[in-house]
């Protein structure tokens, strides 16, 4: 799978305190979510937002509460991945329980400015920065996580360990 | 062979293996597993997997407690469907508004003892490692997948030990203790790792004192944290459990990949600056910053003796700025009004709300003014976490928020007592 996008740079512990504000976790729709995605923050980022941008934060990624809230506000919001030198462990579970990639390449997130397009090959691991050039190869994912993106996230994933068969 | 660490030991008895080792990953089945006001939201998810019912309902707990009295129109039709399914599905444990906290109220019923394993949909879950439990925080679909099959993956984590020596000085606490090791380890410092504590400190801390260390540990990035049990904790669990049980500890030779010793005695008042919880400075350093707004309670120090704290600093005094008071459980709320602390709260002009989270993640009952400043004895800062984004908020202990309320400005609490 490959994706292609501009990217929005952060630093280092962003929190889901800023991700989504508790304010709007009274809802669960993505789009509502994604009208408030990192106003604390970057007050900007919910209106300039394009489907297929790319998030670059530094060390921690997603500290703090374990709001689901906050992987979905940004996929919400079209970001199409997130690359980061590291993230916080529920968040790292939590996107990729809803089927948002996410890579972690301490290297990459460095290079990686504002307004810089990236090319994504999350199947090799792959992350090329157009700007400079320059091709960064992320930490690989675990089996079992392998597995649960392949089946689409957590839920497909459980349907399948139940051998419940979707129909209709 | 070296030994084996309290986190490998205890996901290998929770995977139902003979051993385990930092870095595998195992299908666990946890003891007991825990929502709040978010398993409205599980329950949705719960439903897309498919599965007809929750597989062991006797082993799920479900506490109302985020925004309790609902606040909304929509929290109360959350709460409302959450009571249609505790019904229906015979979920083991519910707990109303205004019973407390999760964390605090299993820990008030012994649903989970040492040596198990709990998981909750909530970042806090580490908070089960002051009766030396696995306790680790996931994801709402975690917990909708756990509904439906009992089992979920977790990796092995590494640790790291940190040997606690000597004893804490008089109006110094385990808060500025965890403040303290927050500081040196940063905001990812522990990031998926098990922070396993030891050392003859802890045993001088009450239970009260104890568990506020593994629940700020969630502030480090740790997976769970965990302080050995001792004979205080088991009997306070012996009138309580229903099940028996079987402590682990780590083995002496087990491998860290750090390991770090503090001697307490020397320690100082603590206080996290806005708005990081490991942006931690010694409390001299901000006193005379005015405040607008005291915050006592939360799963870190809602508890009986932070009440009491809190009352040996206010009694005879009367706040300079509003002083909300949330216990942690209505067990708490009633223990201090019997022992009348409720009256000195009141005496000194506090507000005192329904047990619960209260005001902490901001969704109401203290939400502060643009540009008004918040001194909380909660685990938590960040930017716009109580609600709005320009209003600082500094944590520290129930004694310092007390002393702070008092002259409407930080302030040291050592003053007050005697």
């Amino acid at each position: 799978m490959k994706l292609e996008g501009k990217v929005w740079k952060y630093g280092d512990n962003i929190d889901t305190d800023v991700i989504i504000p508790a304010r709007y976790l009274v809802t669960t729709d993505p789009k509502t979510l994604a009208q408030h995605c990192m106003e604390d923050i970057d007050q900007g980022f919910a209106q300039s937002v394009q489907p297929g941008d790319i998030i670059v934060g530094g060390s921690n990624f997603g500290c703090g509460s374990s709001r689901e809230h906050a992987p979905i506000s940004i996929k919400g919001a079209g970001v199409s991945c997130i690359v980061a030198e590291s993230f916080a462990r529920i968040f790292f579970r939590n996107a990729i329980n809803i089927g948002l990639p996410i890579l972690e390449s301490v290297e990459a997130a460095r290079a990686a400015q504002k307004g810089d397009t990236l090319s994504i090959d999350l199947v090799a691991g792959t992350i090329t920065n157009q700007r400079t050039g320059q091709t960064y190869q992320a930490n690989p994912y675990p089996p079992f996580v392998l597995a649960i993106i392949n089946a689409g996230g957590l839920v497909p994933y459980t349907r399948n360990v139940l051998g419940i068969k979707i129909t209709g | 062979m070296s030994g084996r660490t309290f986190a490998e030991k205890a996901l290998a008895r929770a995977a139902g293996k003979p051993d385990a080792r930092a870095g595998d990953i195992l299908d666990v089945r946890p003891d007991l597993v825990f929502s709040h006001d978010n398993s409205a939201a599980i329950r949705r998810i719960f439903e897309q997997t498919g599965a007809p019912r929750v597989v062991r309902p006797e082993r799920v707990a479900i506490t109302l407690d985020h925004a309790v009295p609902a606040p909304t129109r929509q929290h109360a039709q959350n709460h409302a469907e959450i009571r249609e399914w505790v019904q229906a599905q015979q979920i083991g444990a519910f707990f109303e508004v205004g019973r407390g906290i999760c964390h605090q109220v299993i820990s008030e019923e012994a649903l989970v003892l040492p040596g198990e394993t709990i998981l909750g949909a909530d970042s806090h879950s580490t908070h089960f490692g002051w009766l030396g439990a696995f306790g680790a925080g996931i994801g709402r679909s975690e917990m909708a997948a756990l509904w439906a099959t009992g089992e979920l993956w977790l990796r092995v984590p590494e640790a790291i030990r940190i040997t606690l020596r000597g004893r804490l000085a008089p109006g110094v606490t385990s808060k500025d203790l965890s403040l303290c090791i927050l500081g040196r380890l940063g905001a990812d410092g522990g990031l998926y790792q098990s922070i396993e504590f030891a050392g003859e400190t802890l045993a001088a801390l009450s239970l009260d004192e104890r568990a506020v260390i593994p629940n700020m540990m969630a502030e480090a990035g740790a997976k769970n944290a965990y302080l050995p049990p001792d004979g205080a904790v088991f009997d306070y669990l012996e009138a309580r459990r229903t099940r028996d049980y079987t402590p682990l500890y780590p083995d002496p030779d087990a491998e860290y990949v750090a390991e770090h010793t503090l001697d307490v005695s020397a320690l100082e008042p603590q206080i996290a600056l806005p708005d990081r919880p490991d942006q931690v400075v010694p409390l001299s350093r901000v006193i005379g910053q005015p405040v607008q707004q005291a915050f006592l309670g939360t799963c870190t120090n809602g508890r009986l003796e932070d009440l009491q704290a809190a009352a040996e600093v206010l009694r005879g005094q009367r706040v300079r700025c509003r002083l909300i008071v949330i216990p942690a459980s209505a067990a708490v709320m009633l223990a201090a009004s019997r022992a009348g602390i409720i009256d000195v709260l009141l005496e000194a002009g506090a507000a005192i709300g329904t047990p619960g989270c209260g005001p902490c993640m901001g969704n109401h009952m203290g939400i502060p003014a643009p540009s008004e400043v918040t001194i909380s004895s909660a685990n938590r800062n960040y930017r716009g976490r109580m609600g709005t984004p320009d209003a600082p908020v500094y944590l520290a202990s129930p004694y310092v928020v007390a002393a702070s309320a008092v002259r409407g400005a930080i302030s040291d609490p050592r003053e007050f007592l005697t």
